[in-house]
């Protein structure tokens, strides 16, 4: 069955979600549907027709301010988890604007990276929140 | 390339699995997504079930909740009436995967793909779940322990879909545990999972259910262990031999996550540390 995550990248040419274990361990190529975070590399696409699908170049218009934050907190090095990571925060500050730490470390359980220790990542989300 | 149905409402759902028992129905997708790419081209065709409204919620009755099959981890482990009677599953429900996976994966799901290591299945052992296995000749009732009935295989028949759980409400004053071991808290198979229930009346074990996964080809519900503890006083002695009994109950394997040495000394700890909540 044709997976969302191959018909983004290589259909749609929407290659922000990337591509990291393909069998649903590593967060990379995280999307919304329906607004709730879900790894595209498990999404048969047949189940997404008249499904709302929003990936990271969805996010770029709205949260601009994500971006620099990572940067600037050291959250981003490799970049291979970043947008995974950008998709999944992004819903939990709908879910919860002002998420405690512990919320954040359990949102992002799901993602993993390899470079930055997350500390950086789970500090650009909290200020992030500070906003 | 797969043929794959989406019907609508559970009657066409039950009419199409009816006319091909060979469809595969699927929901989350979080387990059929990991096999083999090339199992998954061979699959000749799907019934999808996330559009079937019937199948999803959670319905709450006078004796029993009610779990629909695609009811997603997500929802069973935000859901108020889940945490108030079935703390157990409401945990378990939170440690499946991570935030993604359970917002797709879903508790029939869980139970169709049958691993032993299912998170949910020990928590439905305990819980005295009767499995509600529906197709167009109507309804079939099973009760859970009698579900697994080999690795990887079930009592549920081809033309049938799982439609959802019962759950019967606990005895008040009855207490549920969980926990899973693995090699991190979020995104693990476990090495090893427990859930029990236990009812102490005047110090002593009126009700006590104890079910272990990863230890076993299937989860298994450790009936004998039960019988040699139902009535007897709590406190450390019998969280100790509630251990010991459960170690010599199973025989677990060697595999890529664990070794049957360390889940045999892992089930032991646990199950002597969740008895112990009884006090």
């Amino acid at each position: 069955m044709a997976r969302l995550l191959d018909v983004l990248r290589e259909r749609l040419e929407l290659t922000g979600t990337k591509e990291g274990c393909g069998e649903g361990e590593c967060g990379a190529c995280t999307v919304l549907l329906e607004g709730r975070p879900v790894l595209s590399c498990l999404v048969p696409l047949v189940q997404c027709a008249e499904r709302e699908i929003q990936t990271v170049e969805g996010l770029a218009d709205s949260v601009p301010s994500f971006f620099e934050q990572f940067v600037a907190t050291g959250g981003v090095q490799c970049g291979a988890c970043t947008p995974g990571i950008v998709v999944t925060a992004a819903a939990l500050l709908v879910e919860s604007p002002k998420p405690t730490r512990d919320e954040v470390q359990k949102a992002l359980a799901g993602n993993l990276c390899r470079c930055t220790g997350y500390e950086g990542i789970i500090r650009a989300l909290i200020e992030e929140a500070g906003r | 390339m797969t043929r794959a149905l989406t019907p609508s409402n559970l009657r066409e759902a039950l009419s199409l699995l009816g006319e091909d028992p060979g469809l595969v129905p699927m929901a989350g997708c979080t387990d059929l997504m990991v096999t083999d790419p090339v199992e998954r081209v061979e699959l000749p065709a799907v019934l999808d079930l996330t559009r079937v409204r019937e199948l999803r919620g959670i319905r709450r009755g006078k004796e029993a909740l009610e779990i629909g099959a695609t009811t997603t981890f997500s929802e069973i482990g935000s859901s108020a009436d889940v945490e108030e009677l079935f703390p157990a599953l409401a945990r378990a429900a939170r440690v499946i995967g991570g935030w993604q996976i359970q917002n797709r994966a879903t508790l029939g799901g869980n139970i169709a793909n049958a691993s032993p290591a299912g998170d949910s299945l020990p928590v439905l052992l305990v819980l005295d779940a009767t499995l509600v296995a529906a197709s167009t000749n109507g309804e079939r009732r099973i009760p859970y322990t009698e579900f697994h009935v080999g690795y990887r295989r079930t009592a549920l028949e081809p033309s049938e879909l799982i439609d959802r759980v019962s759950l019967p409400i606990p005895v008040p004053g009855s207490v549920q545990a969980f926990r899973k071991v693995g090699t991190r808290e979020a995104q693990a198979i476990s090495k090893v999972v427990v859930a029990m229930l236990g009812r102490v009346e005047e110090g002593k074990l009126a009700d006590y259910r104890l079910a272990a996964g990863s230890v076993a080809p299937t989860p298994v519900r450790l009936a004998e262990v039960e019988d040699s503890i139902r009535g007897r006083s709590v406190g450390e002695e019998t969280a100790s031999l509630a251990g010991s009994l459960a170690r010599a109950a199973v025989k677990p394997i060697d595999d890529v996550r664990s070794t049957a040495t360390y889940r045999a000394f892992a089930l032991e700890r646990v199950v002597r540390r969740l008895t112990l909540q009884l006090i």
